[in-house]
């Protein structure tokens, strides 16, 4: 049994081709991976609780994909249902259960957010069956992979690449500079004042869970042609994106996207180096992070 | 009878039906009313990540039980078949087989368990001395090691040991022929991953002594990306990969493969591929993988094991599984036990099993048998083939040799020091 195997690990480092390949390999876990914790942090920064069943609203959005693609053959759609479907999920899901137990004591949001996670699961099993599913590949990206500098990339793995860097842009950027940004902004540091200028923070809230809920169902989406879809396939997805979460900071977007992206690479490369210790290496990482950093990479002093 | 109250029929007419089904039956009602019936309890999986197993499970228990009952029962008892779920959890597994036994009455167990809660399972047939036929479960050690023998126990399931030996000699085969030296592993890192994964390396490397392991990767059991799992190997380039991923891990992993054409780079040869839940699963399911056969309904190419498997299909509206095969066998071997018999007293019926062979669909003759001396099922039907896209799957299925699957069983036996 192959413990450490630097060797491995030199020779891809020093190949252009292994380089490549692991680096896309890494990326694509990553960005999937940055769009569920996007969603919890952003949910997190600006009402303060934590969305344990957020890995259900990436579940939904590869089930709402897999039945819009069954339902009309287009892989536009699909991806446009799996994000528009958990939007509208997590708004209700916002408005009639967790807008109840804002401020409350945590464990009160934690026993709500963890019943949701066990009646998600079963409602897609009513709904779609307990069997594992597969959506399958769309046509258009059945075709050979690319080769870039002798690394194999696959098309479809680029268009998901790109989905998740222009989600990633479009947030920091709609935050940094939109006044619907300025106000969320303004509501996660003081919402009592936000309320009292005559703005609705109830809708503010709602639109945030809603947006995280989205990014969640649109990272579901994109897996889902790749991923068996199972009942309680957002519980592993959810463990991962609180690494990503604590190591970059909770409540910072640009955190998660490095928190993840480095996940992603630790990932992939650390499957060549350390075969048997890839998952432990995460969380070395995390505790290395949390010593040196307790809030997180770009976590600020007081979330 | 709610359904014949559907509008349009009258209270009057209804009644009629009700009158004439009733003078029809009475006569069979009372003679069964004097013949008590048999309850035969069965912890299974029913809930959780592999509940479409244990559903596939009953589905095919309760298949078999009402043939049997429709021709008089056990002995002329009725079976009533009392399944519960024991959610996967072998606490639970020991826990629900006990209250079958000592608070429902329950004369016979038929144990739906996966490997870990089998041996629960086992231990509570043990203590109370209650006939169990395990239905479910591989693990070569619930029948080879003779600490585990009870006279009570029997399996009726293929054997990982059995799936070792037909799977490496079919391989070694392929790799003499092609020239396939260079080997990696990708399977679960888990008890069932690393025994199944270990075995067939031993026997592949028995048989074709030149093949080399350049790679092995362990994904978590029930990881959801493989794609660094998918990269490394493609680094390594071997020429050909074995792994005994299963279930939905091993749709996401050809899924994901696939779209770095992994399939056209190397031979893979999946053990669990050819299994109805997988193969219908897959949407673009890459031709020419050689798996074993889990459960297909043309293999053995018999018109009986077709016409079982078209029966379960029109019965349950999907096809049967590799568990499904093993408990209907299971119910058939009971049949013809108490047949023999002329009893349902348990220990009667194990003396008469041991060594009992059946006529069955799913036989590599048309015959299975249950081996006297440890209480195992063989003669099943076992072979690899490879796959297509479509119906019938696995078209062209290479039945194992039994007689070379005994002879290096007998000598596995005795470097495990079971004999």
């Amino acid at each position: 049994m192959i413990l450490v195997d630097l060797d491995a690990l030199a020779s891809c480092l020093t190949s252009p081709s292994c380089l490549v390949t692991q680096t896309t390999s890494g990326l694509i876990i990553g960005m999937l991976l940055f769009l569920v914790a996007v969603g919890l942090t952003l949910i997190f920064g600006v009402l303060k609780v934590v969305n344990f069943s957020h890995g259900a609203f990436y579940m939904f959005g590869a089930y709402f994909a897999m039945t819009a693609y069954q339902l009309t053959g287009s892989f536009a759609l699909a991806i446009l249902s799996g994000a528009a479907g958990t939007a509208i999920l997590g708004l209700i899901f916002e408005r009639v259960f967790m807008s109840r137990v804002y401020g409350r004591d945590v464990l009160m949001q934690l026993l709500v957010c963890y019943a949701f996670v066990l009646i998600f699961d079963d409602v897609v099993r009513m709904i779609w069956g307990p069997e594992f599913k597969s959506m399958g590949m769309p046509a258009a990206f059945q075709v050979p992979p690319l080769f870039i500098a002798g690394g194999v990339v696959p098309p479809y793995y680029l268009l998901l690449i790109g989905v998740a860097l222009a989600a990633a842009a479009v947030l920091g950027l709609g935050l940094a500079r939109s006044r619907i940004g300025k106000v969320i902004r303004a509501a996660a540091h003081n919402p009592g004042m936000v309320s009292a200028l005559g703005i609705n923070t109830g809708l503010i809230y709602g639109g945030v869970f809603a947006l995280g809920g989205m990014l969640a169902g649109l990272a579901g989406a994109l897996a889902a042609p790749v991923r068996s879809l199972t009942p309680g396939m957002g519980f592993s997805v959810l463990i991962e994106s609180f690494i990503v979460t604590v190591i970059g900071g909770m409540g910072s977007i640009l955190g998660a996207l490095i928190g993840a992206l480095l996940i992603g690479l630790i990932r992939s490369f650390g499957s060549l180096g350390f075969p048997l210790f890839t998952e432990g290496l995460m969380y070395l990482f995390m505790v290395i992070v949390l010593v040196s950093r307790p809030t997180g990479l770009f976590g600020k002093e007081v979330a | 009878m709610k359904r014949t109250r559907k509008p349009g029929i009258s209270r009057r007419s209804t009644l009629a039906l009700m009158g004439a089904g009733a003078v029809t039956f009475a006569a069979p009602w009372v003679a069964r009313a004097q013949a008590k019936t048999i309850k035969i309890g069965m912890p299974t999986i029913l809930s959780g990540r592999v509940a479409q197993l244990g559903t596939s499970s009953r589905n095919a228990v309760m298949l078999e039980v009402e043939k049997v009952n429709a021709a008089g029962g056990l002995a002329g008892r009725q079976i009533e078949m009392v399944i519960r779920d024991s959610k996967g959890q072998p606490q639970e597994a020991a826990r629900i087989a006990r209250e079958l036994v000592n608070t429902d009455g329950c004369e016979m167990l038929l144990d739906g368990e996966a490997s870990s809660g089998s041996f629960a399972v086992h231990e509570v047939a043990r203590d109370l001395g209650v006939l169990c036929i395990h239905t479910c479960s591989e693990a070569s050690s619930l029948t080879a090691d003779p600490k585990q023998h009870i006279p009570n126990a029997f399996r009726c399931v293929r054997q990982g040991i059995h799936d070792s030996i037909v799977g490496a000699g079919y391989a070694a085969g392929i790799a003499k022929a092609k020239g396939l030296k260079k080997w990696a592993t990708c399977s679960p890192d888990y008890a069932y991953g690393r025994d199944t994964t270990g075995e067939f390396v031993l026997y592949l490397k028995k048989f074709a002594p030149d093949v080399e392991i350049i790679s092995e990767s362990w994904p978590k059991l029930f990881q959801p990306d493989y794609t660094e799992v998918v990269t490394k190997i493609l680094q390594a380039k071997p020429q050909a990969l074995y792994s005994c991923l299963w279930g939905g891990d091993l749709t996401s992993y050809i899924d994901q493969a696939n779209i770095y054409a992994m399939f056209t780079q190397m031979e893979v040869f999946a053990v669990n591929m050819a299994d109805y839940t997988a193969l219908t699963v897959v949407k673009n399911l890459p031709k020419g993988i050689h798996s074993g056969d889990r459960y297909i309904k043309t293999f053995p190419p018999t018109p009986e094991n077709a016409a079982w498997g078209d029966a379960y299909k029109a019965k349950y509206n999907e096809y049967p599984t590799n568990w499904s095969w093993q408990n209907a066998t299971a119910v058939m071997f009971l049949n013809e036990a108490v047949k023999k018999a002329n009893s349902t007293d348990g220990k009667k019926v194990a003396e008469v099993l041991a060594g009992l062979t059946i006529k069955c669909p799913f036989g590599a003759d048309g015959t299975v048998t249950m081996r006297a001396d440890d209480h195992t099922l063989v003669g099943y039907a076992i072979g690899w083939g490879t796959t297509i896209p479509q119906e019938p799957y696995v078209p062209d299925v290479k039945a194992g040799d039994w007689k070379a699957i005994f002879e290096l069983e007998a000598d596995w036996k005795k470097s495990k020091g079971y004999t």
